[in-house]
């Protein structure tokens, strides 16, 4: 028992030795921007955006420090006028199109846009067989 | 509808076979998960042109130009905050010893942890230069700390190693430098 309550009182007062990693000090982190019309923009592409390290939030979700100096960067880039699609280039061409949520139509990911349209096809066409009457079923 | 004609017998087994298949599929998702680590796009590009501020009273920041004086450099993202980092710290030691150029970047941290942390791990660096807005992190394509960076004497990023530096990778690390040497 005596252990027990040692324990505990251990527990309470050893304070974590690793310190928190502080937020982002960039000045768009948990700030809007002022510009209401810019600011819907910027929040649009964050939507689409992936947090590094909470892999599957976006960085307008995401509380991560890293989703942080993101949005600031995204903001800090709307406000000065880039296109939101540049933006995610400049992203992509870091991180590779993990970091964005809009798919890309690629060499590698147009099966992926293609296979629904066959399969349509292929639905209809069967369909139609089936539906059409044949002549000789005719009255 | 008796003019259907009937599915051979190995069909019967087909949905058992696609279920094994599935399963088969499962455990090698479980055995060998996806790499999580996400890769910087710019292996083999320039360094991004940076100039970050002094992490340390009476210490120089860091200056991407310094990176293409003709040598080559490591550059190391990390934190106080960071457990990885503490077990890196050793390797770095070493290779600082070895007489290689290492400058850091200290991500989202402050001065007073940032020196709590050097006096108890030691300082490999020469140069440290403070990125609290985390935006150098984000320009290097750097998605978490530690990272090392090979930067060669032109200041072209050669190699990225993602997580800490164990006594196992310094081999590697050292091969990366002779390499962006020539």
């Amino acid at each position: 028992m005596k252990r027990v309550a040692f324990i505990a009182l251990a527990l309470v007062l050893v304070s974590p030795a690793a310190a928190q990693e502080e937020q982002s000090t960039a000045p768009y982190a948990y700030r809007q921007l002022d510009d209401a019309a810019k600011e819907t923009k910027a929040q649009r592409l964050m939507e689409s955006l992936r947090c590094l390290q909470c892999q599957g939030q976006s960085i307008a979700d995401s509380d991560a420090p890293i989703a942080g100096s993101m949005r600031s960067l995204v903001r800090e880039r709307i406000a000065a006028g880039e296109d939101p699609e540049a933006i995610r280039a400049w992203l992509i061409e870091r991180y590779g199109d993990y970091v964005s949520y809009a798919p890309q139509f690629t060499t590698l990911t147009w099966p992926l846009f293609a296979v629904p349209a066959v399969l349509l096809l292929i639905a209809f066409l069967l369909l139609r067989r089936r539906f059409t009457r044949k002549p000789e079923d005719g009255q | 509808m008796t003019d259907t004609p009937k599915a051979p017998r190995w069909a019967l087994w087909l949905p058992l076979a696609l279920f094994l298949g599935f399963v088969v599929l499962v455990m090698i998702g479980l055995y060998h998960p996806a790499d999580r680590n996400i890769s910087s796009g710019l292996v083999g590009k320039a360094m991004p042109q940076f100039d970050l501020p002094p992490a340390l009273p009476g210490r120089p920041g860091l200056d991407s130009k310094i990176l293409a004086n003709g040598k080559p450099h490591l550059v190391n993202v990390f934190a106080s905050w960071c457990i990885p980092c503490r077990v890196e710290a050793p390797q770095l030691g070493e290779l600082a010893k070895a007489g290689i150029p290492i400058e850091g970047i200290s991500v989202r941290d402050t001065t007073e942890n940032l020196q709590g942390f050097l006096e108890q791990n030691g300082d490999p660096f020469q140069r440290v230069g403070a990125d609290d807005d985390g935006k150098v992190q984000l320009a290097l394509g750097s998605s978490g700390v530690p990272e090392t960076y090979v930067v060669d004497g032109k200041g072209t990023i050669v190699y990225q190693h993602i997580g800490e530096i164990r006594p196992e990778h310094l081999g590697l690390i050292l091969e990366k430098l002779n390499e962006a040497k020539q």
